[in-house]
């Protein structure tokens, strides 16, 4: 596999805030990557130091082995990027602003007006091709910069959020044009997400991270299976009682989160009534009761003793605080 | 050069569109030259000018349009920022000076093409032509006022945040250019002090102004 991204102790500082951590990762050529994570994790900041948009503070990072420091324009070239937060000119249609972008990656006439109508049908804008952008919705809008993200098939792709604030449907579609760009083209994949399904569905590993150091990474299926078998959650107002009654040798791990407890056990439907019966007999009382395949949302739960959800709660204030910095950068 | 185009293209487009930005830039210049023109008319007799303030005014009022387009045009880098344009051209493959040469190529138009409708505006108010050549000269002078400061309101927008920032920033810089420039009356009024600050902006402006004045706006009354 020939190596498209190498990250070695890549660090990041806003003042005293540690935004990225010291991560190491490699990416090889045509793999769909996702840093996973909450809002203000470091994902954004990662990133942006990938794509030369902001200096890391230490370690390093090339792009298909260009030095992302030592030359800037090089790395450019090889790139394309859909950012988190807007970035059109409202006042252009969709049409100039997808032609403003072919020009500046110097596509030839032909070439660009052909993927131009390509991409606005794809994102199903071919209609409003010819309207100000300042009228369009903001879920148009996002379906517009991707679509222009995508227009000078560079070799590495990186989308922030890809599909924050789409319906489902354009998502689908959107995760289906992706797979098959990386498939045909070949085309290394970038991007980060805090949907667990977008990158259970489309990557090829996922690197988990929370405030700024990689928890995690392997392929999705790997990450689940890693928290052993399928998951129980039992909730209880005597959340301390059921662990201390469960015991057993064919239960993997418990933990207690918020008057739950979530169980892994291989074959939970076999167990489950043994449980139940376990509990029943030591009168504990039990609201209810569910049995579900592990998701990602359930490895990151497992790795950091919190859901996504409420890690973002947490954090909205660090990535306030990150934004404003960004900015002055 | 196809990037400056492409960048040149973008400000056009957007300076077509925004017919309230036209009619406003017009509009400070052209009652300048109304009310100032004509209230004073009468009251002002300027030494050696022989008696027609307006047609003093006039190079004046063309050169003060082109010079506050020109310069505030910096403003739409700020802009660009704030909307998260200014990131699509950055991470594109395009040198930092193509996007600089773009911009100011853009914003020097709109100058330009604004001083021009003023021009042709104050036909209407007794301006008559004399000379081709010195016509052609005075629009030289105005695209190098054009020229020089976007690069200038460019260069002060890039190292800022704040759109009322830059505003203010920049009318405390261009008022005394202006002010002192010979628009308003000929700078041989000026005390002795003044008048000698060679190497100072304002003086090489006004001798940029003198220049479109003696080139040929006022020649072509």
């Amino acid at each position: 596999m020939t190596i498209a991204i190498h990250v070695e102790n890549l660090t990041r500082r806003f003042g005293d805030l540690v935004a990225v951590d010291h991560i190491s990762f490699e990416i090889g050529q045509g793999e769909i990557f996702g840093l996973l994570g909450p809002n203000g994790a470091g994902k954004t900041t990662t990133l942006s130091m990938l794509a030369t948009m902001l200096k890391p503070s230490e370690g390093n990072a090339t792009v298909n082995g260009i030095d992302v420091e030592k030359d800037e324009d090089g790395v450019r070239r090889l790139i394309g990027i859909v950012f988190q937060y807007q970035s059109l000119d409202e006042e252009l249609t969709a049409w100039e602003n997808m032609d403003f972008h072919g020009r500046l990656y110097r596509l030839p006439t032909d070439v660009r007006n052909q993927r131009i109508g390509e991409l606005l049908a794809l994102v199903e804008l071919a209609d409003r091709k010819d309207d100000i952008v300042k009228t369009f919705s903001g879920g148009m809008r996002r379906r517009l910069e991707i679509a222009r993200g995508l227009l000078h098939h560079p070799a590495v792709q990186f989308l922030d959020e890809p599909t924050l604030g789409l319906d489902p449907q354009t998502r689908n579609h959107l995760w289906q044009y992706i797979a098959t760009l990386s498939k045909e083209k070949g085309i290394t994949i970038i991007l980060t997400t805090h949907y667990m399904e977008e990158a259970d569905r489309l990557c090829n590993r996922v690197a988990i991270i929370d405030h700024g150091k990689i928890i995690a990474l392997d392929t999705p299926s790997n990450l689940k299976d890693g928290i052993g078998g399928d998951v129980v959650t039992i909730k209880s107002t005597d959340t301390a009682a059921i662990v201390e009654t469960l015991k057993e040798p064919w239960i993997n791990r418990v933990d207690t989160h918020e008057g739950e407890v979530v169980i892994s056990l291989r074959n939970a439907e076999q167990h489950l009534s043994t449980i139940v019966t376990l509990l029943v007999a030591r009168q504990i009382p039990i609201s209810s009761i569910s049995i579900h395949k592990p998701t990602l949302e359930d490895v990151f739960l497992s790795f950091t003793g919190k859901s996504i959800r409420e890690q973002e709660a947490g954090t909205a204030d660090i990535l306030r605080q990150q934004m404003k910095m960004m900015r002055r950068h | 050069m196809d990037i400056i185009y492409t960048i040149w293209l973008r400000s056009m487009k957007r300076f077509i569109r925004s017919k309230s930005r036209i009619i406003g830039s017009i509009a400070m210049p052209l009652f300048f030259l109304l009310f100032l023109g004509f209230g004073l008319n009468s009251v002002v007799s300027l030494p050696g000018l022989g008696g027609n303030y307006i047609v003093f005014l006039i190079p004046g009022m063309v050169a003060m349009s082109v010079l506050f387009t020109s310069v505030f045009s910096g403003i739409q880098i700020i802009w660009d920022k704030q909307f998260g344009f200014l990131k699509e051209t950055l991470v594109a493959p395009v040198s930092r000076l193509e996007i600089m040469l773009g911009q100011t190529a853009g914003g020097a138009t709109t100058a330009v093409v604004q001083g021009l409708m003023i021009l042709i505006l104050s036909i209407l108010i007794g301006l008559s032509i004399q000379s081709i050549p010195g016509f052609l000269i005075a629009i030289g002078f105005m695209v190098l006022i054009g020229i020089g400061f976007t690069a200038f309101g460019i260069a002060i927008a890039s190292s800022m945040e704040d759109m009322n920032g830059f505003q203010l920033i920049m009318n405390f810089v261009i008022f005394p250019i202006f002010g002192l420039s010979g628009a308003l009356f000929p700078i041989s009024s000026l005390p002795g002090w003044k008048e000698s600050g060679t190497g100072s902006p304002e003086s090489r402006r006004s001798i940029r102004l003198s220049a479109l004045r003696s080139s040929g706006v006022s020649r072509l009354r």
